[in-house]
C-alpha cells in the first residue's frame, strides 16, 4: 500500500469521515491544513538531488508530490511535482523534468518504490549528461515535509444525495482531506466518500466505481471538486430519473 | 502592556470573523481548545518600528481573544547592544561583518541582565517565542524553564556570514523548535524547523478601509500631485531595502513616463544605521520636486495606509528581504507590487500575476512604465493581489500555524494533529 505520510502512527480516532458500524449513515465532513517543516536537506545540482533523495524521510517524498495541491498557486503548474518543477526551472533540464513529471504516486503501493524509481531516473540522467547543471545559489531544492492538522467542519450528512447540494461549496482543505489524505487512511486507498458509500452495501456501487476511477494526481483541488461534483450530479440525476421511470 | 476588556476581545474576534469568515475562526477555536489558559510570552527588542513589532501588536490581542494568556516582553539594551545586533542582522543577510569581542560581550551581558528582569515571567511560561537574534541568548539563562522555547527568525538568512552564524548557532541549537519564513532561510539545527510566513492584520490602522477625505488630506499634507501617477516604496531607511535603487528606477521610468515617487519610512529603535541611509537618500533626491522623502513616526500607520491607497504601483525593491510585510499591505489594498526577486517577496509577488519580480533598477523601471501604460492590467493584477493576500497572508492563517506548531511540540506523533470540539479530549 501507499504508506501514509506519517513517521509514527496516527491516533485511534475516527478521522476518516467514514462512519463506524453503529453510525454508518452519517458522514462527518472534515477540513485540514498543512504546516511545512524544513528537513535541512538541500540540493544545488543533480548529484546533490540524488543524495538528498536517498536521505529524505518518506514524508518528504510524499509532500513534494501531494503538498503542492494546498500551496498558493495561480496557474496550472507545468510539472506535477516539486522535483520535476525544480529540475526544469532551476536546472533547465527539460528531459528529466518530463520523466519525473509523469510519475504518479497513485501508481505505487509503497512510497519507497516511488523513491527508488525517482533515484533511478536521476541516476540515468546523470549517466546521459556530461556536465552537471547547477542551480543559482538562491534557487536550491529544499526537501521539506509537512504536518497535517485536521478540523471538524461541524457538517454531517445522513444521505449521499445531501452531498450533491453542498459539494461545490466545500473548502479545498476538505477536498484534500477526503480525497488525497484519505488514500493513505482508507482500506481501499481511495477516498472517504467511497468508503462511506460502501456502508450502504451495493446501493451505490456504480458511484463508488466512478469515484475510485478518478486519478486525483494530475488535477488541482478545485478541479477534483468540480469533477466529483459533476459525477455526483449526473449519478443522482440518473437515480432520480430511474425512480420516476 | 495593554489590557483588553472581555467585550473588546469579543469585538476583536468578531472583526476578524467578518473578514476571514466563520470557518477560519472556528478552526482557530478548535486549535486553541487544548491550549486554553496557556501562558505564552513573545520576546523581541522593540515595541515600535519594523514588521515584528507590528505583528505582535495584533497577535497578542488575537491570542487573548481566543483564551490564551499571551503577553509581550522586550529586551532593553544600550548603544553597543544595538550596534552588535544590527551587525548580526547585516551578517546574517550575507554581509561580511566582523564583530569585536567588546560588542559580543555587550550582547551577552544585555541578555544576562534581561534574563534577570524577566526571570519569573519566562520561567513560568508554557511557551516562549524569542524573535530574532537580539534576545536569543535568554534561553541559556533559564536552565529550569518549564515551557517550550521557540526561536522565531524573521530575516533572510539563506546565506549568512558564517562566523556570525556559527556564534549564534551555538545558542539557538538548544531551543525546542525554530521558525523561518521560507525553507531557503532554514539552517541545519538539531530541532524541528517550521516554515511559517508572517502576515498582515486586515483590521489594523495600517490596513483597514479609510474614508476618502482622510486619503485626500494625506495627499495634501505631503504635497503629492494629484495629476501625476505615483509610485511608492514604504520601508525603513536600510541599504537592504535599496532606496537608492528605487530612485534610479524612478529616474529611468520618468524619462518617458511622467510620474512622482514617494519614499516613506521611519526608523526602528533597534536600527542605528537608519539616519545614515536617510541622509544618503536626501542627498540624491534633493533636486527633484517629484521625489517625496518622508520620515514618518512609528505610529503613522494610517498615513502609510493612505499612501498605499494613493499609489498607482507599490515598489519593494529589496536586495534581501525576510518577508516584506509592506508587499502584502499594498496587495491587500489592490495594488500590484514590483518587488525585488529575493526572499519572502517571492512568496507574495507571483511574477506576472500579482506584480513583477525584478533584479535591477532597470527592471523596476521597465515594469513601472509597462503598468502605468496598461491601466487594465494594473487593475487586474491588483485585484488578484488582494485575493491572494486574503487567502494566504492574513494574521488568522499565521496564528493557525503557530497554534498547530504549539500543539505539535507537545505531541508524540506530531505528523497528524486532529482537533475538533466534543471529541477533542479523547483525541488528545
Amino acid at each position: 500500500m501507499l504508506s501514509p505520510p506519517l513517521e509514527t502512527s496516527t491516533r485511534d480516532t475516527d478521522v476518516t469521515g467514514a462512519p463506524d458500524s453503529e453510525q454508518r449513515q452519517e458522514f462527518t465532513l472534515r477540513d485540514c491544513a498543512l504546516i511545512e517543516l524544513a528537513t535541512g536537506i538541500k540540493a544545488q545540482n543533480l548529484r546533490e538531488l540524488h543524495s538528498g533523495l536517498g536521505q529524505a524521510p518518506s514524508t518528504s517524498i510524499y509532500h513534494h508530490f501531494w503538498g503542492r495541491l494546498l500551496r498558493p498557486q495561480f496557474d496550472e503548474p507545468e510539472y506535477n511535482n516539486d522535483l520535476a518543477s525544480w529540475v526544469y526551472h532551476a536546472l533547465h533540464d527539460k528531459t528529466l523534468a518530463e520523466r519525473l513529471s509523469i510519475l504518479s504516486p497513485t501508481d505505487f503501493d509503497d512510497l519507497e518504490l516511488l523513491r527508488e524509481l525517482i533515484i533511478e531516473l536521476v541516476e540515468e540522467r546523470l549517466e546521459e549528461t556530461e556536465g552537471i547543471a547547477w542551480a543559482h545559489a538562491d534557487n536550491m531544492f529544499h526537501f521539506q515535509k509537512a504536518q497535517i492538522v485536521v478540523f471538524d467542519t461541524g457538517m454531517r450528512f445522513d444521505s449521499p444525495s445531501d452531498l450533491v447540494h453542498q459539494f461545490d461549496s466545500l473548502s479545498l482543505g476538505s477536498i484534500y482531506y477526503h480525497f488525497i489524505d484519505a488514500r493513505s487512511r482508507t482500506e481501499s486507498h481511495c477516498d472517504d466518500f467511497s468508503a462511506w458509500l460502501e456502508g450502504f452495501g451495493d446501493e451505490h456501487i456504480n458511484l463508488i466505481q466512478k469515484l475510485c476511477g478518478m486519478d486525483p494526481y494530475f488535477s488541482s483541488l478545485g478541479e477534483i471538486r468540480r469533477c466529483v461534483s459533476d459525477i455526483l450530479k449526473i449519478y443522482f440525476d440518473e437515480v432520480n430519473r430511474g425512480k420516476l421511470d | 502592556m495593554e489590557n483588553w476588556t472581555e467585550e473588546q476581545l469579543r469585538q476583536i474576534l468578531n472583526g476578524y470573523r467578518k473578514i476571514v469568515g466563520q470557518v477560519a475562526i472556528h478552526q482557530l477555536e478548535q486549535l486553541v481548545e487544548p491550549l486554553r489558559g496557556s501562558k505564552v510570552v513573545h520576546v523581541n527588542s522593540t515595541r515600535e518600528g519594523g514588521g515584528v513589532a507590528e505583528i505582535l501588536h495584533k497577535l497578542i490581542p488575537l491570542k487573548r481573544a481566543l483564551g490564551i494568556d499571551a503577553r509581550w516582553e522586550i529586551v532593553e539594551g544600550n548603544e553597543k547592544f544595538y550596534e552588535c545586533t544590527k551587525g548580526f542582522h547585516n551578517a546574517l543577510q550575507g554581509n561580511k561583518v566582523d564583530l569585536s569581542d567588546g560588542l559580543l560581550r555587550a550582547y551577552e551581558q544585555t541578555n544576562a541582565e534581561n534574563a534577570e528582569r524577566l526571570r519569573d515571567v519566562l520561567n513560568d511560561a508554557d511557551y516562549v517565542f524569542i524573535h530574532d537574534p537580539q534576545p536569543a541568548l535568554l534561553l541559556q539563562h533559564f536552565p529550569d524553564r518549564k515551557g517550550k522555547w521557540v526561536w522565531r527568525f524573521h530575516i533572510d538568512a539563506g546565506h549568512p556570514y558564517r562566523p556570525v552564524w556559527k556564534y549564534l548557532r551555538s545558542f539557538v541549537a538548544d531551543y525546542n523548535a525554530s521558525v523561518f519564513s521560507m525553507p531557503q532561510f532554514a539552517q541545519p539545527l538539531p530541532h524541528p524547523q517550521y516554515i511559517i510566513a508572517p502576515s498582515i492584520d486586515p483590521l489594523s490602522d495600517k490596513n483597514c478601509a479609510l474614508p476618502q477625505e482622510e486619503i485626500d488630506s494625506v495627499r495634501q499634507r505631503f504635497g503629492i500631485n494629484p495629476d501625476l501617477p505615483m509610485i511608492l516604496q514604504v520601508s525603513r531607511y536600510d541599504r537592504f531595502k535599496d532606496p537608492l535603487g528605487v530612485i534610479e528606477a524612478y529616474r529611468l521610468a520618468k524619462k518617458l513616463t511622467p510620474l512622482q515617487l514617494v519614499l516613506a519610512g521611519g526608523g526602528a529603535s533597534d536600527d542605528p544605521e537608519g539616519q545614515m541611509v536617510l541622509d544618503e537618500v536626501n542627498a540624491v533626491a534633493k533636486d527633484d520636486p517629484d521625489i517625496h522623502v518622508l520620515l514618518l513616526p512609528p505610529d503613522a500607520h494610517r498615513t502609510i495606509n493612505a499612501l498605499q491607497r494613493l499609489a498607482d504601483i507599490v515598489l519593494q525593491k529589496s536586495l534581501r528581504e525576510g518577508f516584506g510585510l509592506t508587499v502584502s499591505e499594498a496587495m491587500w489594498k489592490g495594488r500590484p507590487v514590483i518587488g525585488g526577486d529575493t526572499g519572502g517577496i517571492r512568496l507574495q509577488v507571483i511574477d506576472h500575476y500579482t506584480g513583477f519580480l525584478v533584479r535591477t533598477p532597470e527592471g523596476a523601471a521597465l515594469r513601472t512604465r509597462y503598468l502605468l501604460h496598461r491601466d487594465d492590467l494594473c487593475h487586474e493584477m491588483g485585484e488578484r493581489a488582494r485575493r491572494f493576500v486574503g487567502e494566504n497572508y492574513l494574521i488568522t492563517r499565521h496564528l493557525r500555524e503557530y497554534l498547530t506548531m504549539m500543539l505539535s511540540l507537545d505531541e508524540s506523533s506530531p505528523e497528524r494533529i486532529e482537533v475538533w470540539k466534543g471529541s477533542l479530549a479523547d483525541a488528545r
